[in-house]
């Protein structure tokens, strides 16, 4: 598995998800999984099979986080990749970049306590029926990071049913950190190829720092890449 | 303009220092020369109280590769691999203005790591504050606290540098004086480092980063006086900071150093384009020209004057090699930065500045940087104490759990979970020990070797007896590496005193200096760099003072043994004994702060070559893996070490020996002791009397509740210790009055 780790100025979570994918997620003598960087201004993903849009505070995101990053030119690459149903992960500033590029519904705002919140929070998964989720249980409990100043999902309600209904709710919090509506802590688009999340499953791929819970995302992108290899 | 004797005071010169400028000069100033020689004289610049004091430091050492003179310090870790820290204060700008006060501290010592090539990986902050409770300005310091935690991690939660550890202390002393004291630390290959040296007569002087503004005129000067009522109107003084901006500079900085075309870089701090460009050049033994005309400015119309003294932040000023300058410019486009060629590298060793072809100042170099008045101020009085030095007499506690709880309820002891939670301690994935323990922990990736710091002082202590207070201060540091596994290899240290033309504060400071001096040699700690923050007085009420410690060691990377009891039926072994205690040495403990209300007498008493054998033999013990928790006794002494190291899940059960009162045996807080918890305790004894270290099996871990007796078997301790978690997280959240996280 290719995967292309867009770099915004400001991001500051892409060394950490390009070295999950090529130190943690590819272990020593395997050749399974690769990352590069994608620069910002750039008008193609190139060749990958799967694109991360890494944490961070792109362009400064003084305004709403990810209102400016969504018309950098990769955005327009970004859009086409996914409608050709290539995987896209948005992880915390990532989730927030996809909302406001209108590829995931609703948007993120201020956390309801006011302050930038660092911890581990549960994560139930809802589904796992999603290439980003196919190697959980459905149910299980994922101890991840959240790192977040503008965290808290909103939508209006009949979105929230459509995201019920459609069974694209990917994870909730156990205990919600931040106040997002029906507990959402990240959501799939119709395609179920865009993941949006708050958490960071980069952050959780080593024992060293803490868990290896994050990998489980990152195996089901692979597992889903490789039998779509097979499948052509 | 002629320069009247109110010009040369509103620039805080004496007369003795503007004859001094005329001499060096050999003819007077020019009004724009004043303000450029009054921010290069400002204490803050030039340490001019302090200078013949700081050489008392040991500055050598086996690791270090650069000591104190450039922007930062370096050690070697091995392979061929160095890191470069230090720690800076922003005391007054974060009294004045407390959310951009502490956010541009922040932004000032990180580009003081990246300016030396090398990438930060961490951060740490010293803060003392006013107290939230019983004080008239409890609001204001809730407020103050408040403004400057959110600055903090405003800045680096941004920039994208995890602040994985540090200290927090309240003390009426400090609520017209915050101190906010930012210790950062960066990694890169030895041969990456630059340093901040002009060189090649001709080579162009290039200007990177945000435009010049007005903002923080005079900031260096302003730093270097105490404050009044009037100090309000200095807010304007205060920069204002863009850590987005700071992120792109650093990506920049780093890409334009591999191409080869950078000679020296500086950032441009207090005294801005004045410093850096002064400083570069006197390093280099060479003069450096400047064309105002071709700075770029954020507003109009502005002066030479102000424009050499702004300190509008994310700025940095290259000296290119010549005929490479595109190659840089290139770099910085790419990362939407400013980057023009202002001037020159010039024979001769002046700094001329032009503006509208008018020469504005020319000054040389080794005057603004190098020969400022050193002052050897009076301080052969007793330093400043006001507390009472014999043992004060106080009552059999009536209830011992009650004092426990309100000791780790109190905000000095309690969790600071609701500080350290906004700030981002975990992004480039590698912390290994975040804030909360005694030792923050990161690793580097590209080698085996994981980094250690700590940040301590203890300011009740140096007013006690600012030489004693300060050894304790790097004896603790240096323990709290230990405690880790880490062997302490260097040192910085912020001092943070008051009006230094007192000579009974002046005392202070030197009493201080000595005693780092003496630790930091006896502990092979040397201090690689550092600052010195003075005047932190208001209206003639000075700090405590306090001398702040930041100590980095080196370990091996594995997984670091952590300061909570991990499962029950564990033996308690208290590495370095229970210690002595007497009722003099209890008056600086936070028992008689807490519970009594009082201070007085003496800090704890610090025997240096024990303190180091106990350091030796927990290294040794964390390096075999005997231990499954480890954790310092410092503030509250034994019992809130067990109470700290205590889960809602596994407490202990610990019986005391030593014959001491209790409230001393319990609380006491002499130094030289770790809490370990072990499956291995024979194993662990072994070592200790091979090290020549006292220390036995105190207790066990048993589950839910913590529990004390003396040797008579009479219980003094026994509570929850789920209620003991509960009060020490509630704690800082209810004196801020503000809620949980949720």
């Amino acid at each position: 598995m290719k995967v292309g780790v867009v770099v915004f100025p400001g991001s500051n979570c892409d060394h950490d998800a390009w070295y999950a994918i090529n130190k943690n997620l590819n272990r020593p003598g395997q050749n399974v999984a690769s990352a590069e960087f994608i620069w910002h201004d750039a008008h193609s993903v190139g060749q990958v099979d799967a694109v991360i849009l890494p944490g961070g505070f792109s362009y400064g995101d003084y305004l709403r986080c990810g209102a400016i990053a969504r018309f950098s030119p990769v955005m327009q690459a970004v859009q086409k990749f996914a409608a050709d149903g290539g995987l896209v992960l948005g992880i915390c500033n990532g989730f927030q970049i996809l909302v406001e590029a209108g590829l995931l519904p609703g948007a993120l705002i201020r956390n309801a306590g006011l302050r930038f919140i660092c911890k581990e929070v549960g994560l139930e998964t809802v589904t796992t029926a999603s290439p980003f989720t196919s190697t959980l249980q459905k149910g299980e409990t994922l101890h991840l990071p959240i790192a977040h100043g503008e965290g808290q999902y909103i939508a209006d309600e009949r979105t929230l049913d459509e995201l019920d209904a459609e069974d694209r709710v990917a994870f909730r919090y156990t205990e919600n950190p931040n106040g997002s509506m029906r507990d959402i802590a990240g959501i799939l688009n119709a395609g179920r190829n865009v993941l949006g999340m708050m958490p960071h499953p980069e952050r959780a791929c080593d024992p060293l720092v803490g868990s290896t819970a994050g990998l489980a995302i990152f195996e089901s992108m692979l597992g889903a890449v490789v039998s779509g290899e097979r499948a052509k | 303009m002629t320069i009247t004797p109110e010009i040369i005071k509103h620039h805080q010169l004496t007369q003795g220092e503007f004859d001094k400028i005329v001499s060096l000069l050999g003819r007077q100033p020019s009004y724009t020369e004043l303000g450029v020689f009054s921010v290069m004289w400002s204490e803050h610049c030039s340490y001019k109280s302090s200078r013949i004091h700081l050489k008392k430091l040991p500055i050598t050492g086996k690791y270090v590769v650069q000591g104190p003179g450039e922007n930062a310090g370096i050690i070697g870790i091995g392979d061929g691999w160095v890191v470069a820290f230090k720690i800076e204060s922003h005391n007054h700008p974060s009294y004045i203005e407390p959310f951009q006060g502490a956010a541009t501290g922040v932004g000032g010592i990180l580009r003081d790591i990246f300016t030396m090539g090398a990438r930060p990986i961490a951060v740490l902050d010293s803060l003392r504050f006013g107290p939230l409770t019983g004080s008239a300005v409890a609001e204001r310091n809730a407020r103050i606290v408040a403004g400057v935690v959110s600055g903090i991690a405003h800045y680096g939660n941004c920039f994208g540098v995890p602040t994985v550890g540090g200290e927090c202390i309240f003390e009426e002393c400090y609520s017209g004086n915050p101190l906010v004291n930012v210790f950062a630390l960066g990694v890169c290959r030895q041969e990456d480092v630059f340093f901040a040296k002009a060189k090649g007569i001709g080579n162009p002087v290039i200007y990177v980063g945000a435009k010049t503004g007005r903002d923080g005129i005079h900031g260096a000067s302003m730093a270097s006086a105490e404050f009044t009522e009037e100090s309000k109107q200095k807010r304007p003084n205060v920069q204002v900071g863009d850590p987005f901006m700071e992120k792109l500079l650093l990506e920049a900085c780093i890409e334009a150093m591999k191409t080869g075309a950078i000679v020296a870089i500086q950032d441009m701090g207090a005294a801005g384009l004045t410093s850096s460009s002064c400083e570069m050049g006197s390093r280099g033994e060479v003069g450096i020209e400047i064309d105002l005309d071709l700075v770029p400015q954020r507003e109009t119309g502005m002066t030479a004057y102000e424009m050499l003294l702004s300190e509008s932040q994310e700025r940095m000023l290259i000296v290119a090699e010549k005929g490479r300058e595109q190659e840089l410019f290139d770099v910085f486009h790419k990362w939407g930065l400013d980057a023009v060629t202002i001037g020159s590298v010039t024979e001769g060793g002046n700094l001329r500045i032009t503006h509208k072809g008018v020469v504005e100042a020319d000054i040389p170099n080794r005057a603004l940087a190098d020969e400022a008045p050193k002052y050897d101020r009076p301080h052969d009085v007793p330093p400043h104490r006001t507390a009472p030095l014999e043992a004060q007499a106080f009552a059999a506690s009536a209830d011992l759990n009650a004092d426990l709880m309100k000791l780790v309820s109190s905000a000095d002891l309690c969790s600071k979970r609701w500080i350290w939670e906004q700030y981002d301690y975990q992004v480039r994935t590698n912390t290994l020990a975040g804030p909360g323990g005694d030792a923050a922990i990161v690793r580097v990736k590209e080698t085996g070797q994981s980094i250690a710091m700590s940040l301590d002082g203890n300011g009740r202590y140096c007013f006690l007896d600012p030489r004693e207070g300060a050894k304790l201060a790097v004896a603790e540091s240096c323990r709290n590496l230990s405690t880790v596994g880490a062997l302490p290899v260097a040192a910085t240290n912020n001092l943070n005193f008051g009006n230094p033309e007192r000579p009974e504060i002046m005392a202070q400071l030197v009493e201080a200096v000595e005693g780092i001096a003496e630790a930091c040699s006896f502990f092979d700690a040397p201090i690689t760099g550092g600052n010195v923050s003075l005047y932190n007085e208001t209206l003639g009420e000075g700090i405590y003072p306090t001398p702040v410690l930041g100590v980095v060691g080196i370990l091996k990377t594995e997984m670091p043994v952590g300061s909570l009891f991990r499962s029950v039926g564990t033996d308690l072994v208290l590495v370095g004994g229970f210690g002595t205690m007497d009722g003099q040495r209890f008056g600086s403990s936070q028992y008689a702060k807490q519970v009594l209300g009082q201070l007085w007498g003496l800090p704890p008493a610090l025997d240096m070559a024990y303190e180091k054998r106990v350091h030796e033999a927990m290294r040794e013990i964390a390096l075999l893996h005997l231990a499954e928790s480890a954790h310092d006794l410092s503030d509250g002494g034994l019992a809130v070490a067990l109470a700290e190291s205590s889960t809602p899940e596994v407490g202990a059960k610990v019986t005391m020996a030593g014959g001491l009162r209790p409230e001393f045996a319990l609380f006491g807080e002499a130094p030289s002791r770790i809490l370990v918890s072990t499956k291995q305790a024979e194993q662990i004894l072994v070592i200790l009397s091979r090290h020549e270290v006292q220390g036995g099996v105190i207790g066990v871990t048993i589950g839910e509740r913590l529990q004390i007796e003396d040797e008579g078997k009479n219980m003094l301790i026994n509570v929850s210790t789920a209620s003991l978690r509960d009060s020490s997280e509630a704690a800082l959240p209810a004196l801020l009055h503000t809620q949980h996280a949720v």
